[in-house]
């Protein structure tokens, strides 16, 4: 799907100073050479069964789907993975992929800290320099992480510039590559960013996607009618959608953070509410006004507080291939707890997105239909923000 | 031919050297933005290049990130600054670029940002964020126009360097090292050896920039080149008298130790 010049569509491209040009172009060629070669495909695969974790398990969550008293609902049990989210099958990826191309520094963003968790326990494990950029917002709301990523040998750097957010986390951590292109392998945690990175990312998370595909199989004999995912970035999604592309029974179905409401001005809801235009080196749908300034995203999931979406997911998007909803912070709240209630699972705040459209979308459905949830991460580390919004609630 | 073409190759004849200056529109406000490139062309500015303060500007430093933030804060929109242009050409027949992030210009529609520019007298682009391979698009429009798209070249850049020098207007950015923008103390090790590559190709004027803040680096520095670009250490200069009555005075004073500097 990717053309020559790293295009989905219209959306993708290379949009970053000429200081990086040739970086990217080296970049893209030595994954084209690692994607060919069968020894770094066997150590990547060897990583992630053994350090990782995978694969992981594709559950049928019996209680919830007779609970909503539709079809069935399945969890692709991404949270299992080491460091607790889908994160790490990327990183892995990308680190052996830095090793390989002699790099000796990894730098990466983070917005919630799972993909800087993920980044420094990889860097940690293959003994590589790993600095991390933060939001200082993000550092606060998320300390635990950062002390996390402190305890696996990171440094991490808060952000004050801007919204102090994941956006501009990733602009300082595109000015640090600038400066120390040399030596420096920028681990971007998303299908976002210049070419090849969404490509790169997508394939390096398309294993979510295969698995799933034939788990389906070996338990239904058939592939899911519906598959869910929550979409920041869009690296999940992608992941566990790529596979289904091309079967046009499946209905692909990404959820957006809708914060406090689409009609407000408080959500993440890139596709839904969004424009194209061009940020973090990528043409896509941003957040922004008439200007081309970039409006700040709200949601209640830091994984999902990102004023854009990978420009793949924009093309799936104006191409029909996958359709965007949005869910509100009240609506994943509710999920979060019914699925730890009736499932024992306490999913990542941004993987109750994807629960709460699924919960919906599971009323409307037969008893014979599948449904496929993508359960990204786990929820550990939003437990502290769900005590502060619903402590009392649950109490009851 | 371009305002820019015509004022570097005058100097060219004469064997002096171009200084180009930045700011950012609208730090401290648009009033003051006016005046200050008044000055700075009365101080003996060859090029004014204006900065469109941007919510994501990657490809600086600290001390323009803060200045664009201030101007947004403030609310300056793209058309206030087209106005400003307009109001300055009456005074001024000096070249003035924008330095304007891409998105900037795909918002505002691209045919109608360059038909703006060249309605209110902006003479070319600097597009950090838009590399040759994805530059095509802007410079079909823009010769239309007649308006330069600036190509930036870098240390990195190695065998790009001929291909991107054969394919520009106006002059050729050099940035001096990597990195963002912002004051250095000195420049790499291969900076010389960049800029004998440079300098192979072409008689378009190159002009280096990033990191030049002191009338000392434009000595140390001018030779290598056509000119330099000094922006990071004025907007500090802005930034630390930015409510003064005293701005204007000290902005001057610090372009005539420049000019002096690249004599």
């Amino acid at each position: 799907m990717t053309s020559k010049k790293g295009r989905f569509g219209i959306f993708g491209g290379q949009y970053v100073s000429e200081t990086l040009m040739n970086a990217l172009i080296d970049l893209e060629n030595a994954y084209n050479k690692c994607m060919q070669d069968i020894s770094f495909q066997e150590e990547l695969r060897y990583y992630l069964e053994n350090y990782a974790g995978r694969q992981t398990p594709l559950y049928y969550a019996k209680r919830l789907s007779e609970y909503v008293g539709g079809g069935k609902i399945y969890l692709k049990r991404e949270d299992l993975n080491h460091t607790g989210a889908h994160k790490i099958n990327n990183v892995l990826g990308q680190i052996l992929l830095a090793k390989k191309m002699g790099k000796t520094r990894i730098i990466a963003e983070t917005g919630a800290g799972q993909h800087g968790v993920a980044t420094a326990t990889a860097a940690a494990m293959f003994g590589l320099k790993c600095e991390v950029y933060m939001g200082a917002e993000d550092v606060e709301r998320q300390a635990l992480n950062v002390f996390r990523m402190k305890l696996l040998g990171a440094k991490v750097h808060p952000v004050n510039s801007g919204t102090s957010t994941l956006k501009d986390a990733t602009n300082e951590a595109i000015r640090d590559w600038t400066q120390n292109v040399k030596n420096t392998f920028y681990v971007i945690g998303s299908v976002v960013g210049p070419h090849p990175y969404p490509t790169m990312v997508r394939d390096f998370q398309r294993i979510i996607g295969d698995e799933t595909k034939k788990q389906i199989m070996a338990q239904e004999n058939r592939l899911p009618d519906y598959i869910i995912a929550c979409v920041g970035g869009g690296s999940n999604a992608i992941g566990i959608f790529y596979p289904f592309i091309k079967d046009k029974t499946v209905k692909l179905i990404g959820v957006e953070a809708a914060g406090r409401g689409v009609d407000t001005a408080q959500h993440a809801a890139t596709l839904t509410k969004g424009t194209h235009g061009v940020l973090h080196g990528m043409m896509s749908y941003f957040l922004q006004d008439e200007d081309g300034q970039i409006n700040p995203p709200y949601s209640i999931s830091a994984g999902l507080d990102y004023p854009g979406i990978g420009p793949e997911h924009a093309f799936l998007h104006e191409s029909g291939s996958a359709q965007y909803v949005a869910v509100t912070d009240q609506e994943a709240l509710y999920a979060f707890s019914q699925l730890s209630q009736l499932e024992g699972i306490i999913p990542a705040l941004e993987s109750a997105h994807a629960i709460a459209y699924a919960l919906k979308k599971a009323k409307q459905t037969r008893e014979d239909e599948i449904i496929v949830v993508n359960l990204s991460g786990r929820g550990d580390k939003d437990v502290h923000t769900v005590l502060r919004e619903m402590g009392d609630e649950i109490d009851e | 031919m371009s305002r820019i073409k015509q004022t570097l190759d005058a100097l060219k004849k004469e064997r002096k050297k171009a200084l180009i200056t930045y700011l950012t529109a609208g730090h401290p406000d648009i009033e003051a933005t006016e005046a200050l490139v008044i000055e700075m062309v009365k101080k003996g500015a060859d090029i004014v290049e204006i900065g469109i303060p941007y919510s994501d500007p990657v490809a600086d430093g600290p001390v323009i990130q803060k200045a664009a933030q201030k101007a947004l804060d403030n609310h300056i929109k793209i058309k206030d600054i087209m106005y400003m242009v307009e109001r300055l050409r009456q005074k001024t027949n000096t070249p003035l670029l924008y330095l304007v992030y891409f998105n900037c210009i795909f918002q505002y529609g691209m045919e109608k940002f360059i038909n703006h520019c060249k309605r209110v007298g902006i003479d070319g682009l600097i597009i950090p964020d838009l590399p040759y391979e994805e530059s095509q698009e802007i410079r079909r429009i823009s010769a239309k126009y007649d308006v330069d798209i600036i190509s930036l070249v870098s240390p990195t850049s190695e065998e790009r360097i001929k291909r991107i020098i054969s394919d520009s207007t106006g002059f050729i950015y050099c940035v001096s090292s990597t990195g963002v923008t912002g004051m250095r103390k000195k420049f790499e090790a291969d900076f010389e050896t960049f800029m004998q590559n440079v300098n192979e190709y072409g008689d378009i004027p190159k002009i280096i920039g990033f990191g030049i803040s002191s009338p000392e680096q434009v000595k140390e520095i001018k030779d290598y080149a056509d000119g330099v670009i000094v922006g990071s250490a004025i907007v500090k200069m802005i930034d630390e008298h930015y409510l003064a009555s005293d701005r204007l005075e000290k902005v001057g004073a610090f372009v005539t130790s420049l000019k002096e500097a690249v004599k």
